[in-house]
């Protein structure tokens, strides 16, 4: 039996820094999806909400307050909680309620409003928390991403200029994004002269927070054919696999790796796509379009060998040699990723599925990546928390 | 030792964190006796984490005090509270290390002693543990190489 289910609809509220509550921008999304599947919002059976704890008491019951927000029906309710997988795990829950037969047709939402300035723990002393900890001694978010950069140039000789690349490429892919936050082709000149955050890493190379929603109808199989929908793009796979004992990198929040004394060093990201390729029946060379996280430029880099879209340590020259441009062998990020968005973080995995859903109905405009017809997302988020989705046509 | 010396009075940033030898200071962690996996931070929940290992008793150690950097970056910018602050004009870059240790398999960040920049470091490089005081005073450890 097939474990697909049917992309009926895809909507979006631009991303940017609105500032407004992050409820409005979900209530658009919502709309444009319900419209774009063309299913009355009385028809939905299920809301599958994702949470992002930042948003404190309405965020943490996010299906149910958008639920009310678009008129409360009497659909069922669930509210995800999994970092930058949020979304991806409201969807896997829509997914388990109409493979069960307990409903036909879902919204999967999640909005974000993000606060300003640079994100930093709560204020008190709390010596066990390694969030608190990390902060103590002077390690921040772009620390991280600074060190798997760096890796990578002392492992496999990728240069500043090759990190530098993959924002102009992102750049041009999202500058006639209409959803996207920042609309310019920025250049390798842009990127040198912005300044130094953590060493190689410039602030160009690193993404932004911003406010955002994004909205999916879903439903099954035979739902979608009777509303004379059956081609719709489907969801093959949905991984949200957790890492395995001993961590193979230092993830953020940690000071340190497991150590690998007992059982061997894994690595968490390679093992999110890996299971959504099992799932699916299908493997890397089946792959026509990727959007993946790219916290930081050189990170898009690992993820694109995670993805086993080339061998590990080749992701530069697959860049170097215009392969990940839209026009490419295998293009990535034609949204633009959170170079172009900023990151929202319930948003932004269901974000990932809304452009490859654009771009199997080869609805993306300028950005189409030509005769799409299956798509992986990846994200990484904290604590644990990840996801790869694959849609196909 | 004298009076005078700034480190005689210093407190660690965290208590049990790691020895407060001057010279050859040493992270502590503690160990699965019956697996054998070392964890730092301690691990305080009285269980391994080793999912094929159903260890509950834990034994105090000293983490090797060197190790080979497996990456580095630096703070260009000062780090936010809890961080001990500075004013804007007065604080300097400083780098950071991941450090692998080879007998706990596992590698452990921390700050790089005041003095050495990322341009004077390089992967694979020898490092060693150190203990330095932050603007507060208070005592962290932090790496350098080795001479």
């Amino acid at each position: 039996m097939s474990k697909d289910i049917a992309i009926l609809g895809v909507g979006m509220h631009p991303w940017g820094k609105w500032g407004r509550n992050f409820v409005e921008y979900g209530v658009v999304a919502a709309r444009a999806a319900l419209a774009d599947a063309g299913v009355n919002w009385r028809d939905v059976q299920f809301v599958s909400g994702a949470a992002t704890i930042r948003n404190g008491y309405p965020g943490q019951v996010a299906g149910a307050t958008f639920a009310q927000a678009l008129g409360w029906q009497g659909a069922q309710v669930n509210t995800s909680y999994a970092a930058c997988a949020s979304g991806s795990q409201a969807l896997a829950a829509a997914r388990s309620k109409i493979l069960a037969g307990e409903c036909e047709v879902a919204l999967v939402i999640g909005s974000d409003t993000t606060p300003k300035g640079f994100l930093k723990p709560q204020p008190g002393d709390r010596p066990d928390d390694p969030d608190w900890v990390r902060f103590r001694i002077g390690i921040t978010n772009p620390t991280y991403f600074a060190l798997y950069a760096r890796r990578r140039m002392a492992m496999y000789g990728d240069t500043l200029a090759d990190f530098a690349a993959v924002k102009v490429k992102n750049a041009a892919h999202g500058f006639t994004n209409p959803n996207a936050r920042y609309r310019k082709q920025f250049t390798a000149d842009d990127v040198a002269a912005s300044p130094m955050v953590a060493d190689p890493l410039r602030l160009m190379d690193i993404c932004a927070t911003s406010d955002g929603a994004a909205a999916l109808i879903v439903s099954s199989i035979d739902y979608a054919k009777r509303i004379g929908k059956g081609d719709a793009p489907r969801v093959a796979a949905i991984s949200t696999v957790t890492p395995t004992f001993a961590s193979a990198l230092v993830e953020m929040p940690d000071i340190a790796t497991d150590s690998a004394i007992a059982v061997p060093a894994q690595s968490f990201r390679a093992a999110l796509p890996k299971k959504a390729y099992e799932e699916a029946g299908i493997g890397p060379e089946d792959i026509s379009v990727a959007e993946v996280y790219d916290l930081s430029t050189a990170l898009e880099l690992d993820w694109i060998e995670d993805l086993q879209l080339c061998a590990r340590g080749d992701a530069a020259k697959l860049v170097r040699d215009g392969a990940t441009k839209i026009g490419g062998r295998i293009p990535v990020n034609p949204s633009g990723g959170l170079a172009c968005f900023g990151e929202a973080v319930p948003a932004q995995a269901l974000a990932q599925v809304c452009e490859l859903t654009w771009q199997l109905r080869g609805q993306a405009g300028e950005r189409q990546v030509a005769n799409a017809k299956v798509g992986i997302t990846a994200n990484q988020g904290l604590f644990g928390h990840g996801s790869s989705v694959i849609v196909k046509r | 030792m004298n009076d005078a010396d700034p480190h005689s009075a210093a407190q660690p940033v965290l208590d049990g964190w790691f020895t407060l030898d001057r010279e050859r200071p040493q992270l502590l962690g503690n160990r699965c006796d019956a697996c054998g996996t070392v964890y730092f931070p301690k691990l305080k929940s009285g269980y391994c984490r080793n999912p094929d290992c159903n260890g509950e008793a834990f034994t105090e150690t000293p983490l090797s005090r060197t190790g080979t950097l497996w990456s580095y970056t630096n703070a260009a910018y000062q780090p936010p509270e809890p961080f001990a602050q500075v004013d804007k004009d007065a604080f300097k870059p400083f780098a950071i290390a991941a450090v692998e240790l080879e007998a706990e398999k596992m590698i452990v960040l921390g700050p790089v002693v005041a003095g050495i920049g990322v341009e004077q470091l390089q992967a694979g490089m020898t490092m060693e543990l150190k203990l330095e005081a932050l603007a507060d005073g208070k005592l962290t450890w932090k790496w350098k190489p080795q001479a």
